[in-house]
C-alpha cells in the first residue's frame, strides 16, 4: 500500500453529471433514422406445439414490412446466455420454434413503420396451439411420467451432464472425505430444506436494442447489454453474419444485475435490419421484461450436517435442485456457484458432498442475477448455521469466527467446483471477515439485543439476525479483459476498455487505476468503453470481474505507458532511467531534481525528436478468484398479530480489498442490500394454475421505494489483496447474499419460527407462527 | 392534433395523435432526458414539471399539456451549468446507472422549492414515487440533504 492520489478516493463518477442533467444517452435515446419497430408475439400457453400459424392478416396491416416466425427464419440452436465461449449453458434455444415452452416464450415478431402497426400486426397473427401437458413442479421434473420439454437436437458445447430426456439441464456431483463416517461421528444430525423463489432484476431501463447500417453497409447494434463482445459473437453465429460486418456499441445502461447478460433482443433486431436493410428498434415493455426476459433461478437447497457437541461439523451434504425454467441459461454455472461460493467458507469440514441438479420446467427462464446462485446457497447456509449455533449454545458471531476460512488457508472445493469445468485451487490472500463481524455487530448493537426479544409495542417484538458470505472476483482461467491507452499533446490519456459500465462506475474506477499508475488526476484520463470497433476485448460485466480483471489490464497497460514516459524523459533529461520517478504529471530526476512535465514529453514524442506515439495495450486473465467477504446484520420488528416483519436497521461490513472508490463501493453494497431485502420480504412472481405470471407490473410486483428502506449502514473494511491491482477485490454482487438469511434469522430470534421459504411475507410468517403455535 | 408546447422555456409547435401521452411527445421531440421505465405510472422515470407540478408524463395526455409550462431535468440545469441538486447527486454517489436520476432530481427540485429545509421523512415522501434499483436510495437521500444545505447557504 502506498500514498495513493486516486485509489481509495471517492472521486465523482465520471458520467454522474451528464446523467444527472439528462445529457448522456441510453439505447432508446439514440436517434435512429426511420427505423422499423419490432413487436413480439408471446406464447399465451405454457407448453404447446404450434399446429398452425397464419401471418397473412398481420402482413396486410398497413406499414408492416416483415413478419417472422419459425417458418421463415434460420434454425440455429444456441444459448442466450452471454458467457465466454464455449458457453457452459446448453444450446437449447432457437430464434423462434415450433414448440413453445412457457407463457412468454417467443412465437413471432412483426416489424413495421410504426410501433402501433407492429403491435397491431402481432395481434393479427393467428396461431393454433396443440396443448401439451405442462410441467410446473421442479421436484417432479425428473419423474418418468413428467412431460419432456426439449425433444429435438439440443446439446452442450462442453462435456457436461446434460440429459434433456429427463429434463435435466445440468448436474454436478463433487465430494471428498467419507460422508458416512462423518455422519456417524456426529453427536447430532441437522437436516433442513430451504427454498428461494423467482425474481425479476427490475433494472429501471427495460431491455432495448436498435440496429442500423453505417455508411459502408456494416451493421451497428446499439444495445442495453452487459456483454457487447458476446453479443457480437452470438449474433454472428445465430444469423450467419460475419463478425467483421458487426459493430456493437454499448451506450449508458440503465442497470443490469445480470438481466442484460442475456442476448435476447440483439439477434432479433439484427435479423430484421439485415433482412430488410433498414434500421430496426425494439424496446421491451415492463410486462415483457417480467414475463419473457430472465429471472433469478428458484432453488431448493437441502443441507444435512453432522455436528459435534462443540459445533464442529463432521460432515456436510448439500443437495440443490434448481428450476432453470424453459431454457437452460446459466443452468450449470448458477448451480455450481450455490456450492462453489458457499462451501469453501467453512473449509475445515473434512467430509463433504455436493449434489446439484438443474431441471427444465414450463416456467420463466432463469438467468444470471446478482449473487448468481450464491444468494440461494447462503439463504440455506446461514439459517442452517444459526440453527447449529443455537443447538450448541453459541453466539453465531463466535461460531462463524471459529470456523470460517482464513488467510493462508484453502478449500478443496475451490478446485472441485468451477464454471462448467474443474475450478482453480487457491489460497486466501486476504480475509478480514473477523473484523467485518466485529464491526458490524458493534454498529447494530448485537450483544445488547440478540436473544432479548425486546417488546417494541403491543404485539410487536424485535429480533436480531446475521449472515456471512463470500463471492469471487472474476472467473479464473476463463475471463479476459484488455485495455489500451494513448497519450495526447497536453499529457492527458485516452483509455479504451472493453469493460462494460452498466451503472456500476467501472469507467470511473478504471480511470482511477490508470491515473494512479501515472500519478495524475483522474480528469486526465478520457475513458471510452465497450465499443467492439474501438475498444479491445473484454468478456463483460458479470461474475464480479471488472475491478479485479479489467482493472488488472488497465494497471498493466498504464505501467507500459509509464515505462515509455520514463524512457523518453531519460533522453530529455539526460538522466539514468533508474533515478526517475513519476510525480504529479511530471517525470522527476531524483538525483538532480530536474523535471519534465507530461505535456513536454507528449510534444517531444509527437513533434520534436525520434517521433512516436506513446501508447500501449495489455490483456489480463486471472489464475485465482479472490473472494470478498461480508458480514450482514438485520434488526427486525415482527408484528405478532399480522406476521409483518419490518427491518428496522441493516448493517453490512464488507472486505472488498482496497476499495478504489469508497463511495461507489458503498453504493454497490447499499443497492444490493435493498434489492436483497425487497426480494426477501415482498417481491414475488405469482403464477396461476396455467403457469401465467399474474402480476407483471410494478403495481403488483412490489419493489422497495425510499419509504420502505430501513436505516442502512455500510462499513468498508479495507484489506489488501496482493493478486489484484492496488490490492482490489470485487464488491458488486456480494451484498445481496446476506439480507434474506439475516432477516430470516432475525425473525427466528424475535418469534422463534424458521422461515424456510422466501419471500417472507406477513401471511407466510403469520402462518409459520400459527403452525408452531407461537402467536 | 396540433399544439404549442412550452418545453423548458422554449415554444415548439407539434402535431400529435389525440391519444398520445406527454412522455411520447417529449421523447419524440428530442427530450430523451425524460425516461420510460414502465409506462404505467409507477416508476417515476418519466416525471416532468407541468406548471410546476410533478407529474408522470406517461399518464398525461399530450393534449392536456399544450400551452402549459413543461420543465424537464434539462430545464433546471445542464452539464455546463448544473443545478445544485444535479451537482449534489454527482458529488454524493447518488447516480449509479442514472436512468432514474432525471426523475429523482425533479422530485427533489419540486420538494426543495416548497420546503428548503426538509426533514428526512419529507425527503423520503417526496421521492417515494420514483423507483431506483441501483442505489438503495441511501445516497439519493443524502444528496437531497446536501443540495438543500447548499441551496440554503447560497441563497
Amino acid at each position: 500500500m502506498g500514498d495513493y492520489i486516486n485509489i481509495g478516493r471517492s472521486v465523482r463518477k465520471i458520467d454522474a453529471l451528464s446523467l444527472a442533467t439528462g445529457a448522456d444517452k441510453f439505447t432508446d435515446d439514440y436517434e435512429i433514422h426511420d427505423p422499423l419497430y419490432i413487436a413480439i408475439l408471446y406464447s399465451p400457453v405454457a407448453h404447446a406445439e404450434i399446429k398452425q400459424i397464419d401471418v397473412s392478416a398481420a402482413e396486410k396491416v398497413r406499414g408492416v414490412v416483415d413478419v417472422l416466425y419459425y417458418g421463415n427464419v434460420q434454425r440455429v440452436l444456441h444459448t442466450t446466455a452471454g458467457q465466454g465461449y464455449p458457453e457452459p449453458s446448453p444450446y437449447d434455444a432457437l430464434l423462434f420454434d415450433r414448440r413453445v415452452r412457457f407463457v412468454g416464450d417467443r412465437v413471432a415478431l412483426a416489424a413495421a413503420e410504426t410501433r402501433e402497426a407492429a403491435i397491431e400486426a402481432v395481434k393479427k397473427i393467428e396461431v393454433k396451439y396443440r396443448d401439451l401437458e405442462p410441467l410446473f413442479d421442479m421436484e417432479k421434473a425428473m419423474d418418468e411420467s413428467a412431460p419432456r420439454i426439449h425433444v429435438d437436437d439440443e446439446y452442450t458445447k462442453i462435456p457436461a451432464e446434460y440429459r434433456p430426456e429427463q429434463n435435466l439441464a445440468a448436474e454436478i456431483k463433487i465430494g471428498f472425505g467419507d460422508l458416512e463416517r462423518g455422519f456417524n461421528e456426529a453427536d447430532f444430525i441437522e437436516e433442513q430444506s430451504y427454498r428461494m423463489h423467482y425474481a425479476s432484476h427490475c433494472a429501471i431501463e427495460p431491455h432495448t436494442s436498435c440496429a442500423y447500417f453505417d455508411d459502408r453497409g456494416r451493421l451497428v447494434i446499439v444495445t442495453a447489454t452487459q456483454v457487447p463482445f458476446h453479443v457480437r459473437r452470438i449474433v454472428s453465429t445465430v444469423l450467419d453474419i460475419p463478425v467483421m460486418m458487426i459493430r456493437v456499441i454499448k451506450p449508458r445502461i440503465g442497470g443490469g444485475f445480470g438481466g442484460k447478460q442475456e442476448v435476447i433482443l440483439e439477434p432479433l433486431v439484427a435479423l430484421v435490419a439485415w433482412r430488410n436493410k433498414r434500421p430496426a428498434k425494439v424496446v421491451m415493455s415492463r410486462k415483457e421484461v417480467f414475463i419473457s426476459s430472465r429471472t433469478r433461478h428458484p432453488m431448493r437447497v437441502r443441507l444435512k450436517t453432522g455436528v459435534k457437541r462443540d459445533g464442529r461439523i463432521s460432515a456436510i451434504e448439500m443437495d440443490c435442485l434448481m428450476n432453470t425454467g424453459a431454457y437452460g441459461t446459466h443452468a450449470l454455472t448458477v448451480l455450481a456457484n450455490a456450492g462453489g461460493k458457499v462451501l469453501p467458507l467453512f473449509n475445515k469440514i473434512e467430509n463433504l458432498k455436493f449434489h446439484g441438479r438443474s431441471v427444465y420446467t414450463n416456467l420463466p427462464v432463469g438467468g444470471a442475477y446478482r449473487g448468481y446462485g450464491a444468494t440461494q446457497g447462503y439463504f440455506a447456509f446461514n439459517q442452517h448455521m444459526d440453527i447449529i449455533a443455537r443447538r450448541t449454545d453459541q453466539d453465531i458471531t463466535d461460531f462463524f469466527k471459529r470456523w470460517h476460512i482464513r488467510e493462508g488457508e484453502t478449500s478443496a472445493v475451490f478446485k472441485a467446483l468451477g464454471e462448467g469445468k474443474e475450478g482453480v485451487s487457491q489460497v486466501i490472500n486476504s480475509c478480514k471477515l473477523d473484523e467485518c463481524i466485529d464491526r458490524g455487530a458493534g454498529a447494530i448493537g448485537w450483544h445488547g439485543k440478540r436473544g432479548k426479544r425486546i417488546e417494541s409495542g403491543r404485539n410487536r417484538v424485535k429480533g436480531m439476525g446475521m449472515a456471512i458470505a463470500m463471492q469471487g472476483s472474476g472467473i479464473p482461467g476463463i475471463d479476459m479483459a484488455a485495455a489500451s491507452m494513448k497519450m495526447n499533446d497536453d499529457g492527458s490519456f485516452n483509455l479504451y476498455v472493453g469493460a462494460t459500465d452498466i451503472g456500476t462506475g467501472s469507467d470511473t474506477i478504471l480511470a482511477q487505476i490508470a491515473a494512479e499508475v501515472l500519478k495524475i488526476p483522474v480528469e486526465m484520463i478520457i475513458v471510452l468503453s465497450s465499443d467492439t470497433d474501438l475498444t479491445p476485448f473484454d468478456t463483460g460485466a458479470y461474475a464480479s470481474s471488472t475491478t479485479y480483471i479489467s482493472g488488472g489490464a488497465v494497471e498493466k497497460c498504464a505501467e507500459d505507458i509509464k515505462n515509455q514516459l520514463l524512457d523518453t524523459a531519460s533522453v530529455m533529461l539526460k538522466a539514468e532511467k533508474d533515478s526517475l520517478k513519476l510525480d504529479a504529471g511530471k517525470v522527476i530526476d531524483k538525483k538532480t531534481g530536474k523535471k519534465v512535465p507530461y505535456d513536454k514529453i507528449a510534444y517531444h514524442t509527437l513533434y520534436i525528436q525520434d517521433q512516436f506515439q506513446i501508447q500501449a495495450q495489455a490483456s489480463c486473465t486471472a489464475s485465482e478468484s479472490p473472494p470478498p467477504f461480508i458480514a450482514q446484520f438485520a434488526e427486525v420488528d415482527v408484528d405478532r398479530s399480522t406476521g409483518k416483519a419490518e427491518v428496522v436497521k441493516f448493517v453490512s461490513a464488507v472486505d472488498c480489498g482496497q476499495p478504489v472508490n469508497p463511495v461507489l463501493a458503498e453504493g454497490q453494497v447499499e443497492g444490493a442490500v435493498v434489492n436483497g431485502l425487497s426480494y426477501a420480504l415482498c417481491e414475488d412472481y405469482i403464477f396461476n394454475s396455467k403457469g401465467r405470471m399474474v402480476n407483471p407490473r410494478f403495481w403488483d410486483y412490489k419493489i422497495y421505494t425510499a419509504a420502505d428502506i430501513p436505516e442502512i449502514i455500510t462499513i468498508v473494511v479495507n484489506s489488501f489483496e496482493k493478486s489484484g491491482p492496488f490490492g482490489v477485490k470485487s464488491v458488486g454482487e456480494i451484498g445481496i447474499n446476506g439480507p434474506a438469511p439475516a432477516v430470516a434469522n432475525a425473525i427466528f430470534d424475535a418469534v422463534g419460527v424458521r422461515m424456510y421459504e422466501t419471500p417472507m411475507t406477513p401471511e407466510k410468517v403469520w402462518k409459520r407462527m400459527k403452525e408452531e403455535g407461537v402467536n | 392534433m396540433e399544439g404549442i408546447f412550452k418545453i423548458n422555456g422554449k415554444e415548439i409547435k407539434v402535431s400529435f395523435k389525440s391519444d398520445a401521452v406527454l412522455l411520447s411527445l417529449l421523447r419524440e421531440n428530442g427530450c430523451t432526458e425524460v425516461k420510460e421505465g414502465c409506462r404505467e405510472g409507477e416508476c417515476g422515470s418519466c416525471v416532468v414539471l407541468l406548471d410546476g407540478r410533478l407529474v408522470n408524463s406517461c399518464q398525461v395526455f399530450a393534449a392536456s399539456a399544450a400551452g402549459k409550462e413543461i420543465t424537464t431535468v434539462r430545464g433546471i440545469g445542464n452539464i455546463h451549468s448544473p443545478h445544485p441538486i444535479q451537482s449534489a447527486f454527482a458529488d454524493s454517489g447518488a447516480v449509479q446507472c442514472g436512468f432514474c436520476t432525471p426523475g429523482m432530481v425533479l422530485a427533489a427540485y419540486c420538494l426543495l422549492k416548497k420546503n428548503p429545509d426538509p426533514r428526512e421523512d419529507e425527503i423520503i415522501e417526496a421521492i417515494d414515487g420514483n423507483l431506483c434499483r441501483c442505489t438503495g436510495y441511501v445516497k439519493i437521500i443524502e444528496a437531497v440533504k446536501i443540495a438543500a444545505k447548499r441551496m440554503r447557504e447560497n441563497g
